[in-house]
């Protein structure tokens, strides 16, 4: 099935007062239509710079867009001029926030800003869009939506705005939703009802799913396809039970290792956590970005950056080390 | 005894929460402003004189000379007395009443226009167009604004035809008036405008309409702009007292509104000849004046408390 979104070879950089930040490094993912990605990684790591390349709203300046390609339905969105790129946000491309307290503007109504979305992409009446709006709260799960319409986002809860940011992102029948960080913010229970929702939402839409997140756990119930970033570059990707079952890369070992576990054997075995910070971006090694917190690391990895290869059919690491043996591939 | 005070408490919630609308709360705050709340009505009630007068009196008699009757003190037939050439200073008051707070309103509309659309357009595109802006509205600033407003009073007075509107006439020069008091006077309200966008086009909700595909200019007027109404609203009120205050001075010094049309201001013009011998002719349009600006200023005030997002309602 060919993607309906994928990065190929992206570059983005920062110009800082500090120097040129390397956010994003030739990441290269895609995903299918009807399916999740999972992206995980720690702040920085560029998860959300990639995705917001994709629509197109990396602030310019200090970002810029210097290499690769963001192929939509294979046609590279960055020949697109920006009135193009209008269309096809919220109409094409959905997308929900990390905070669902500071996304909504707090002076208009819920219902104002979901409906006027419907009406900007779709041409739709005022009076149509606002019967939408409606059963678009009613389906994110919003109770009495007639009255919340009305309402302005401080009367909201946490999970009520995400729920609204949902409803805003999906108005319009978006091929693919990417959700960046969309329950960090949240409490546990809300989490998982949040997760709930976009699985089921998914499967009566058929669209993809982008899903940004810095934990495992969550993204292990939703995605099929993981990638693992780190400083800019992708250093795993692949299927999720591949990803959770054969880990193969040592920072997705060590990511793992430091997650909590229910089933884990109860023999007083501490969390571990992985020393030291990922690197600013700024000062570029020729060695393997991770190779400084890295307990395999060997002496290659100082001097050579290694490149994502295949390392089976359906994974794919970019690591000089064999994580069973310590020894150089 | 516990669960009653559980059960008071969410009572109260949800009576709260039912009850403070961000129209009420702020009607809430403007009310515990006493000097505020005395402004407005102080206002009301001088929107009524000029306004409603004109019901009782036509402005013809406003503008009737009487020579026979120059500078006569007030009394049964004339309350505020009579001018240099015989005109009944009561019913001048109320024609230049409405000319005052016409001018001063419309001005302000003149400003906020001009000074939302810079301030906007500067603060969310930034870059060259902000430095272009910001480096226009300084040179403004370095221009005296009284310098610019007596020249242009002079340059454009008596170019525009008289005008008929609210069924009676306003000669040209009101308009003269109207434009360059709103013209050399959006500069603050830019640079106010200016910040505010600055601040709000970077937090998250502004992102997030981006990616509905939101069209920047929708943005602008429909996701920033309420957002910094407040100051906008605040600063428009100062600005339509200090619009009454320009417009007096230039028609005090006999460039402004020319008469026979009444304002305040060009009714004090020529009363500093006569400030002990006639002091009517200048004590009831001053103090209209002084009444006027300071209501604005309070309810300015007020308004400032009431429209601050972090002040809280105090219970009760």
């Amino acid at each position: 099935m060919d993607p309906i979104v994928a990065l190929d070879h992206l570059e983005v950089k920062f110009d800082t007062l500090d120097g040129v930040v390397n956010a994003v490094n030739g990441v290269s993912y895609s995903v299918e239509s009807g399916r999740t990605l999972g992206i995980v990684g720690e702040s920085g790591c560029g998860k959300s710079v990639s995705v917001l390349s994709i629509m197109r709203l990396i602030p310019n300046p200090p970002g810029r867009i210097t290499g690769g390609k963001i192929l939509f339905r294979g046609k590279n969105l960055l020949e697109y001029p920006e009135n193009k790129m209008e269309q096809i946000r919220g109409a094409e491309i959905g997308m929900i926030f990390q905070d669902p307290m500071t996304s909504l503007n707090p002076v208009l109504t819920i219902g104002k800003q979901i409906s006027e979305t419907m009406v900007v992409n779709n041409g739709i009446t005022k009076e149509e869009a606002d019967d939408r709006t409606i059963k678009l709260l009613d389906m994110v799960g919003i109770a009495n939506p007639e009255e919340r319409v009305k309402e302005y986002p401080h009367q909201f809860s946490g999970g009520m705005r995400q729920r609204a940011m949902i409803a805003m992102a999906l108005s319009c029948r978006p091929d693919i939703l990417i959700a960046d960080e969309p329950t960090t913010s949240l409490d546990v229970t809300i989490q998982a009802q949040i997760v709930d929702l976009v699985k089921r939402l998914q499967a009566e839409f058929g669209m993809a799913v982008i899903w940004i997140t810095h934990d495992l756990g969550v993204v292990a119930e939703l995605a099929d396809r993981m990638v693992v970033m780190y400083a800019g570059y992708v250093i795993e990707e692949a299927n999720v039970y591949e990803l959770y079952g054969n880990p193969s890369h040592p920072y997705t070992l060590a990511l793992l290792k430091s997650l909590p576990r229910v089933d884990a054997s109860r023999g007083g075995e501490r969390l571990t956590s992985i020393p030291g910070f990922p690197p600013d971006g700024i000062t570029v090694s020729p060695g393997c970005p991770f190779a400084p917190r890295c307990s395999f690391t060997v002496d290659r990895c100082r001097h050579e950056n290694p490149q994502l290869i295949d390392f089976n059919s359906d994974h794919k690491i970019a690591c000089w080390v064999d994580v069973t043996t310590g020894k150089e591939r | 005894m516990e669960a009653s005070i559980l059960s008071d408490v969410v009572v109260q919630e949800e009576i709260l929460t039912e009850a403070l609308t961000p129209r009420q709360m702020m009607w809430m705050r403007f009310k515990r402003h006493k000097m505020a709340v005395l402004g407005l009505i102080v206002l009301f009630l001088l929107v009524l004189y000029s306004f409603g007068g004109a019901f009782i009196y036509p402005e013809a008699e406003a503008n009737f000379t009487n020579t026979k009757l120059r500078l006569t003190s007030p009394s049964e037939d004339h309350p505020f007395g009579t001018d240099t050439v015989g005109r009944d200073i009561f019913k001048r008051t109320i024609y230049g009443g409405q000319i005052s707070l016409l001018i001063g309103l419309s001005a302000v509309i003149v400003e906020v226009v001009v000074g939302v659309l810079i301030g906007a357009i500067a603060g969310y595109y930034g870059g060259w167009i902000d430095g272009l802006l910001m480096r226009f509205t300084e040179a403004m600033f370095n221009v005296p604004q009284l310098f610019l407003l007596l020249v242009m009073a002079k340059f454009f007075g008596g170019k525009i035809p008289t005008l008929h509107f609210l069924g009676r006439e306003f000669s040209g020069s009101v308009i003269v008036i109207i434009v360059i008091i709103g013209i050399t006077s959006w500069m603050y309200l830019a640079r106010i405008v200016r910040a505010n966008f600055m601040s709000l086009k970077e937090r998250e909700f502004v992102l997030a309409a981006h990616t509905t595909g939101t069209s920047n200019a929708s943005i602008i007027f429909q996701h920033i702009l309420p957002n910094s109404i407040a100051p906008i609203v605040v600063s428009a009120t100062l600005g339509v007292a200090n619009a009454i205050i320009s417009e007096a001075y230039i028609s005090f010094l006999g460039l402004g509104v020319q008469p026979p049309t009444a304002t305040w201001g060009n009714m004090l013009e020529g009363a500093y000849n006569y400030v002990e011998s006639a002091p009517w002719l200048w004590i009831f349009p001053g103090s209209l004046i002084v009444l006027t600006v300071l209501s604005i200023n309070f309810v300015g005030d007020g308004l400032r408390d009431a429209l601050d997002p972090h002040a809280i309602v105090e219970a009760g």
